[in-house]
């Protein structure tokens, strides 16, 4: 036995819901850290690309030939070098255009020593257009004899989603209430601060390595691939710091497919990395939608059914947006115990931009209306709020018309913890009675919540995530994980995992996931899966890794592997916490030993989980949680401005992992919510964005950002990691709905549309008043 | 394209720097292209969102609307220049331990301002650090937890 081992005992303890650093944190607070957008590579070209600028239109002509001319500049493309590439969603896109759908579609790209050249010779390049009319709306797109943006997609339909679920009629028949509405909401955009960038290089055997934003690395390969003409397995995705993403990275745009092809065409690095305006122009956006919702409910305030009919705005091409009905759908049928649904959901081309995924996929869409009709329905009910909610919210162990299992199911204590939280039955009341009464500002509170996967969404055939772990000599750990880290904050998850199963410091603990040739496959940073599922692998590997460990430890030492423990660097007794030997003494016996053996394990963690098939009847997530927020408004009845002072958040997480990096996954995801909900819009006229800068696109800043009073509800979900669950998208799939129903409380004024922008919130005080005083 | 050059001599980070830029250049531009130093970020070119923030004798100012040749015979310190040798500067490690941090883009900006905020104004309250990281936009974390290390800052007196 070691000699050292009179040192002092140590003891058990847990990092699990401790507040752990983000690793790579303090050269991102010092500028060391390189993100992409910061890379230059030896011989690296500049490139840029000449957007239409025009919403639709046929190209009679391009001239280059002076563009080409232009000293320092290496190439120039057109949509003749990407003819027959098609790729995207429904293969409905190329890199480089042969008509004009949207106002950003790329025309002709270039290739120049430096930026400055390639702008010049952007503007020699000679386009003839004919414009054509243009669809800017889904309505006008679904319209008989409405003009063809794709010629091979009839009636301009894009993807069409349809869920039913029991005897609707009858339903309707059996409801004493029924909140009918339509809903609109708007077109918002990620705004990431670092805008979108690519830097693409061939080597000589044909194969492309793209430095990218991308967010999904491994699915990507196979939506570049097809806009290229080459294999996925011919790309090599690394993934550089990036500046944000949030769901804006998960599919592959025509800028980066555009760099490849320069880079091809060139032989050289090529970077094409957006401007700002670029950025809004030509990034995804949240889809816009048109919502006919309807719920039923009973005299007890029993739910009977509820319909959506949703009309999506495709935008020019398809993306991940007209795909966020399998997720509207869910929430549709999911939200509160609903016995009959029916969902429908058509997404129609327009001339618009073209909407992405963007973190609540849709969710935050449909819960704007659910969670709107909840409050409706309660006051027609004349029924406490809270109660309506309770008396229908589910429990653990119900399963949802579309066969979601809600195995742990923390909804009653979410609404439970808010109210009691903010005193939210007294206040409510209190704001109604008060809103009739003179005064200037109002006060209101509201209350919304919602469901969300929380354990992975089976949208693929895989849903999982590999895992390679090395202990090496000196008792440092390398986790290769397929997990992307965005900014979210993987990194400090995984590390803290990996310290408490092998007990070691976390600065011991190094992340690699940045290359596609060596980390394994992951389906991606999306659908609040990663710490469940990649923090469920990167346990299971570290508890293969400690295993080995405990075993070969135990044959040097005889004392069973049952009785020993990894703490603090060392191989302790589990029951007194006496060392027995040092962890990297021990790793160096194991290797040098005459039966040599290396720390080195792998694991590939599936969820249990069922793909979503197109009946739309599976078990897609391997968890489910709900969320509550109850927000405190003030209203300027002069202005319309909208004050939030206050949010509260109850929300099954399930087990708290990075308890720090948790509460910045709230605040952040509020904060974007709120911007949604109150003054973010993409102003569109005939599908010409008006608002392309930070000065006319409103994000929150510091001083909007209300007081928050977050509370976690523990589920301890059975398949997560120490319980926890995916966590990230509903706190800005809740918040919108919360502000609206407290705007009502405060002004009795219902807005249907978003977002509540202090014109539009003014106006119908306004209006309100008007017809007051004509009565 | 013709582009007039002009040398200029300056103090970067506390050492002299002498340069012959383009007379168009950009100051943000001369420090990541031309110093390399690319700490500071470009996110929107116009001075709406805060993430080029450098200190100009001692005052913040956007880098992406400054033209570089201003800065001759002056002193600039830029988010490279807050740490010394042994230690992040207070207010870098007060967004470390306070989880500030995400995605980080646009941090070098906002801790630029939240010291100058910091050093210039003793006692700020939490609601008058918000009102001077306004023109500072993160998409990341809702400004909490940012707000969280700098009244850290303000409250340990650092």
């Amino acid at each position: 036995m070691d000699q050292k081992v009179t040192a002092a005992a140590i003891e058990k303890t847990s990092l699990i819901g401790q507040r752990v650093k983000k690793p790579d944190a303090p050269d991102k607070a010092t500028g060391k850290t390189r993100y992409i957008n910061d890379m230059v590579l030896p011989q690296m070209l500049i490139g840029k690309i000449l957007h239409a600028g025009r919403p639709h239109a046929e190209i009679v002509s391009i001239d280059v030939r002076a563009a080409e001319k232009l000293p320092g500049v290496h190439a120039v493309l057109t949509g003749k070098d990407a003819a027959g590439l098609k790729f995207g969603f429904v293969r409905d896109n190329v890199a480089l255009k042969d008509k004009v759908r949207c106002e950003h579609d790329e025309v002709a790209a270039v290739a120049a020593e430096t930026e400055e050249q390639a702008e010049q010779a952007l503007r020699l390049i000679k386009v003839k257009y004919k414009d054509l009319p243009g669809i800017f709306s889904p309505e006008d797109g679904r319209k008989e004899g409405a003009a063809l943006i794709h010629d091979n997609f009839p009636e301009n339909k894009s993807l069409h989603f349809e869920f039913k679920h029991g005897d609707l009629a009858a339903a309707e028949a059996a409801s004493d209430f029924i909140a009918d509405n339509v809903f609109k909401v708007h077109h918002v955009t990620h705004c990431c601060m670092g805008t979108s960038c690519a830097i693409a290089d061939f080597d000589n055997n044909g194969k492309l390595t793209i430095w990218s934003q991308t967010q999904y690395p491994y699915n990507y390969k196979m939506d570049l691939a097809p806009a290229l003409g080459i294999h996925p397995g011919d790309i090599k995705v690394i993934q550089p710091p990036i500046g944000g993403a949030f769901g804006s990275k998960l599919d592959a745009y025509p800028y980066e497919p555009i760099a490849a092809l320069l880079a091809r065409k060139t032989g050289r690095p090529v970077k094409v990395m957006y401007t700002r305006e670029e950025e809004f122009k030509s990034s995804p956006t949240r889809q816009p939608a048109v919502i006919h919702m309807r719920t039923g409910c009973t005299r007890d305030g029993t739910l009977t059914f509820r319909s959506a009919d949703v009309l999506l705005d495709n935008g020019a091409y398809t993306s991940w947006g007209p795909t966020i009905p399998v997720v509207m759908m869910r929430t549709t049928s999911g939200h509160y115990r609903v016995p009959v649904i029916d969902f429908n959901a058509q997404a129609i081309y327009t001339n618009n931009p073209y909407a992405g995924s963007f973190r609540g996929y849709g969710n935050v869409q449909t819960t704007y209306a659910t969670a709107q009709q909840m409050d409706m329905l309660a006051e027609q009910l004349d029924m406490d709020p809270i109660d309506f909610h309770l008396k229908n919210a589910q429990k653990s162990g119900e399963t949802t018309p579309q066969k979601s299992f809600l195995r742990e199911c923390a909804l009653d204590d979410c609404l439970k913890t808010a109210a009691e939280a903010t005193d939210y039955t007294k206040k409510h009341k209190q704001y109604s009675f008060a809103r009739e009464q003179a005064g200037r500002y109002k006060k209101g509170i509201g209350l919304a919540s919602s469901i969300h996967n929380a354990g992975g969404a089976k949208i693929h055939k895989s849903d999982g995530c590999g895992t390679i772990l090395k202990v090496d000599d000196y008792a440092r750990v390398t986790v290769i994980t397929g997990a992307s880290e965005i900014g979210q904050g993987i990194d400090a998850v995984i590390s803290l995992i990996v310290s408490e199963e092998l007990g070691v410091p976390l600065e011991h603990v190094s992340i690699v996931n940045n290359d596609s040739d060596i980390a394994p496959w992951d389906v991606g940073v999306h659908a609040s899966r990663t710490t469940f599922i990649a923090g469920n692998g990167a346990r299971r590997a570290a508890q293969q890794a400690r295993t080995q460990i405990l075993k070969a430890a135990s044959g040097f030492v005889g004392i069973p592997a049952t009785e020993l423990d990894l703490r603090g660097g060392f191989v302790v007794q589990e029951q007194c916490g006496t060392r027995v030997i040092k962890l990297e003494k021990l790793l160096r016996q194991m290797h040098f030993h005459p039966k040599p053996e290396l720390v080195m394990v792998t694991d590939y963690y599936e969820p249990n989980s069922e793909p979503e098939g197109a009946d739309h009847i599976s078990d897609h997530s391997a968890a489910y949680s709900h969320a509550v927020h109850i927000a405190e408004v003030t209203v300027d009845t002069y202005t319309g401005e909208v004050k939030v002072d206050k949010v509260t958040s109850a929300q099954d997480v399930g087990r708290v992992i990075n308890r720090m990096g948790l509460e910045g996954q709230i605040e952040g995801g509020i904060a974007i919510g709120l911007g949604y909900v109150l003054s973010e819009e993409m102003k569109l006229e005939n599908g010409m964005l008006q608002n392309p800068c930070f000065r006319d696109y409103k994000v929150i800043t510091a001083p909007e950002m209300p007081e928050l009073d977050l509370y976690f509800i523990e589920s301890d979900c059975a398949e997560g990691p120490y319980g926890a669950k995916g966590a990230s998208e509903l706190p800005t799939i809740v918040i919108a709905p919360a502000i609206a129903n407290a705007v009502y409380n405060a002004t009795g004024i219902r807005f249907l549309d978003s977002p509540l922008t202090p014109e539009k919130v003014a106006q119908a005080i306004w209006e309100k008043q008007q017809a007051a005083e004509r009565h | 394209m013709m582009s007039l050059n002009k040398e200029i001599n300056f103090k970067l980070n506390g050492r002299p720097v002498s340069v012959t830029v383009p007379v168009t250049m950009k100051t943000l531009s001369m420090l990541r292209d031309v110093l390399d130093l690319t700490g500071t970020k470009y996110a929107c070119g116009e001075g709406e969102c805060g993430a080029c923030t450098i200190r100009l004798d001692g005052i913040t100012v956007n880098s992406c609307l400054m033209y570089a040749v201003e800065c001759d015979g002056r002193e600039l310190v830029t988010i490279e220049g807050l740490k010394t040798e042994k230690a992040l500067h207070p207010m870098q490690k007060a967004f470390v331990d306070h989880g500030a941090i995400q995605c980080g883009y646009c941090m070098p900006g906002m801790i630029m301002q939240a010291d100058y905020l910091v050093e210039n104004n003793p006692g700020l309250n939490r609601e008058e650090i918000q009102r001077g990281l306004e023109g500072n936009v993160c998409r990341c974390t809702g400004y909490t937890k940012v707000l969280d290390a700098v009244t850290a800052v303000v409250e340990s007196g650092e």
